[in-house]
């Protein structure tokens, strides 16, 4: 693996990266997720998929925080997190990534990248001010590990360019690298293939399993069933809003329960 | 020649101060996105502010400290900065068409409050006998003016530098992240109502300052200098100079200022006196058309922002040029 893919901090034996437990969470009278729960321990990779409408994207939103759940828990490394809001979640070991790539787009890929980091004195009004030193060995260290990364994303040619120029395949791969520049214990993943070419998708799908094999518990949102066989040694079904089947990619898909929702047909 | 320079002098000075108010709407608007449409408020909060704590005891008035200047204006950044932090941790979270619509409600309360409070801030007669600065040169214009005028700029110069130093912080760089995708932004664990916030109040508390040097140049403020008239002024001259871009807000300031002082002129010149306060609506028109004309022609204003400050680490391949918004 290359040197600047990124390392996490060492979780505590036995006690999972992530645990959902129960979650459920209501839009009006529209139930959206409905007792979800699944473990997820460092360096594993678990895919979640289902049709349109399953709640993939609603339980996404719940653990990463931009949704509160009605009900269940959210742990990361054991500690509850779902009365906690996005920003938060990122301090406790949590990136993500979106499925309509949000890159800021008047900033260079470099920037946007840099903006990423944590724990930098110079986003403090008074030490921008008082440590100038101080803010500026910080941001440049920020700033090689965030070229790091964009090199580790084949992004570094693009590197002082506006990130609006980026193609879409390019964004998600920003996206990545934005992540990870939060040095996450857990990712999020939604739907990194979507709208990707071939060819980038499978560097995608090499670049995600070189950094899962770095122990980064990976949580994967996806519909394409090729990257979620390559990556997934296990998959969550949803249907519905709740959880359908679990197993190997392979097993699931051959489960007539998941044939039919994915045909179309209604499944409780 | 002299008066010329006087003039010009006296101009500049006014310019300049609108510079500093303009400085923070920068830090609202340009940086962070924040919609203030409240501008004349927290300026004029700032201009009473200092204008209380500075001027001299008077028997019919509360206030009158007679304070050092630099002392009110330190009043005046600390008072419109406290009124933004409370105003922005009860609007901030708004959608940016409602927390304009919160803002300007603030500032009509801000200019009623003036006009009504009369022990304090002389209600509709205003305030008078504010100490100016170099008031001892008060009987030579010209070295007057250029006293204040190097004073103002002193001022100016500070703040610039201190904006500057944060726009290109990280700290800045959150305000752009925020600016463009909130969401985003709060993804990559920034707690954005903080960072608003603090922007919020940093350009409220500039804004103050620019009013307290305006009302201490004058010497005599009033209830009618706070009128929404004056949020347009300060919005034309951002827009035009450049939004995001410090010293755009500052070129700016001198190009609107110097087209409402022309016009002002030359209205008094071409129209007869008693249409002249008709007349004068026409200043509003021509700022509008030229504000039109420069949304049209340079939507980025005369100065666009420059956006890339991070460039490649040291050994990387160097880009050709830094990226503009």
């Amino acid at each position: 693996m290359s040197a600047s893919a990124p390392s996490p901090l060492p979780v505590p034996p036995g006690v999972p990266a992530l645990a959902v437990e129960d979650v459920g969470r209501s839009f009006g009278g529209v139930v959206a997720v409905d007792g979800v729960g699944f473990t997820l321990r460092a360096g594993e990779i678990l895919g979640v998929i289902g049709p349109n409408g399953a709640g993939k994207s609603t339980l996404f939103g719940l653990v990463a925080g931009s949704l509160a759940p009605d009900r269940g828990t959210i742990r990361i490394e054991g500690v509850a997190v779902e009365r906690e809001g996005a920003h938060k979640r990122v301090g406790r070991g949590l990136a993500r990534t979106f499925q309509i790539p949000k890159p800021f787009p008047e900033m260079s890929v470099l920037d946007n990248v840099v903006t990423a980091a944590t724990g930098q004195s110079g986003e403090r009004v008074l030490a921008s001010l008082l440590a100038p030193g101080r803010v500026r060995r910080e941001e440049e260290a920020a700033r090689e590990k965030a070229y790091a990364l964009v090199r580790f994303l084949a992004l570094d040619h693009l590197a002082d360019r506006p990130a609006k120029v980026l193609s879409g395949g390019q964004r998600k791969l920003l996206e990545l690298a934005r992540a990870l520049m939060a040095e996450p214990r857990v990712l999020l993943l939604d739907e990194p293939a979507a709208g990707v070419n071939p060819a980038l998708l499978d560097f995608i799908i090499e670049r995600i399993a070189e950094i899962n094999a770095r122990g980064i518990a990976v949580l994967l949102i996806e519909h394409n069933m090729d990257m979620i066989r390559r990556l997934c040694p296990s998959v969550l079904v949803m249907a519905s809003g709740r959880p359908l089947a679990s197993g190997t990619p392979d097993a699931v898909m051959s489960d007539p329960r998941v044939v039919e929702a994915y045909l179309g047909g209604s499944v409780h | 020649m002299i008066e010329i320079l006087g003039y010009a002098a006296f101009f500049l000075t006014i310019a300049l101060s609108y510079a500093v108010i303009a400085l923070g709407l920068n830090v609202q608007w340009g940086q962070t996105g924040l919609f203030n449409v409240g501008v004349a408020g927290f300026v004029g909060i700032g201009a009473y502010a200092s204008a209380i704590l500075t001027a001299p005891d008077a028997a019919d008035r509360i206030g009158g400290f007679a304070l050092p200047i630099p002392l009110g204006w330190v009043a005046a950044f600390a008072a419109a900065a406290l009124a933004s932090l409370a105003l922005g941790w009860l609007t901030i979270r708004l959608r940016a068409d409602y927390l304009a619509i919160a803002t300007f409600g603030f500032a009509v309360t801000v200019q009623l409050a003036a006009l009504n409070l009369e022990p304090l801030t002389g209600g509709p007669f205003g305030l008078g006998f504010i100490p100016r600065p170099f008031n001892g040169f008060a009987g030579d214009p010209l070295v007057f003016g250029l006293l204040n005028l190097a004073l103002v700029a002193l001022v100016l110069a500070f703040v610039w530098w201190v904006l500057e130093r944060l726009v290109r912080s990280p700290w800045g760089r959150v305000l752009k992240a925020v600016r463009e995708d909130e969401e985003a932004a709060r993804a990559l664990g920034k707690p954005v109502t903080r960072f608003r916030l603090q922007a919020f109040a940093i350009g409220g508390g500039i804004m103050g300052l620019g009013g307290a040097l305006q009302a201490h140049f004058i010497g005599f403020i009033a209830p009618e200098n706070y009128l929404p008239t004056l949020t347009f002024q300060v919005w034309t001259m951002l827009v035009v100079g450049g939004a995001g871009n410090n010293l755009g807000a500052v070129v700016g300031s001198v190009v609107v200022w110097g087209l409402w002082s022309g016009s002002s002129f030359l209205i008094g010149a071409a129209v007869d006196p008693a249409d002249q306060a008709r007349a004068a609506a026409l200043q509003i028109v021509l700022i509008g058309v030229a504000l039109c004309l420069i949304l049209v022609l340079r939507p980025k204003g005369l100065l666009a922002e420059v956006l890339t400050h991070h460039r490649r680490p040291a050994g990387a391949q160097a880009q050709d040029r830094p990226a503009t918004r």
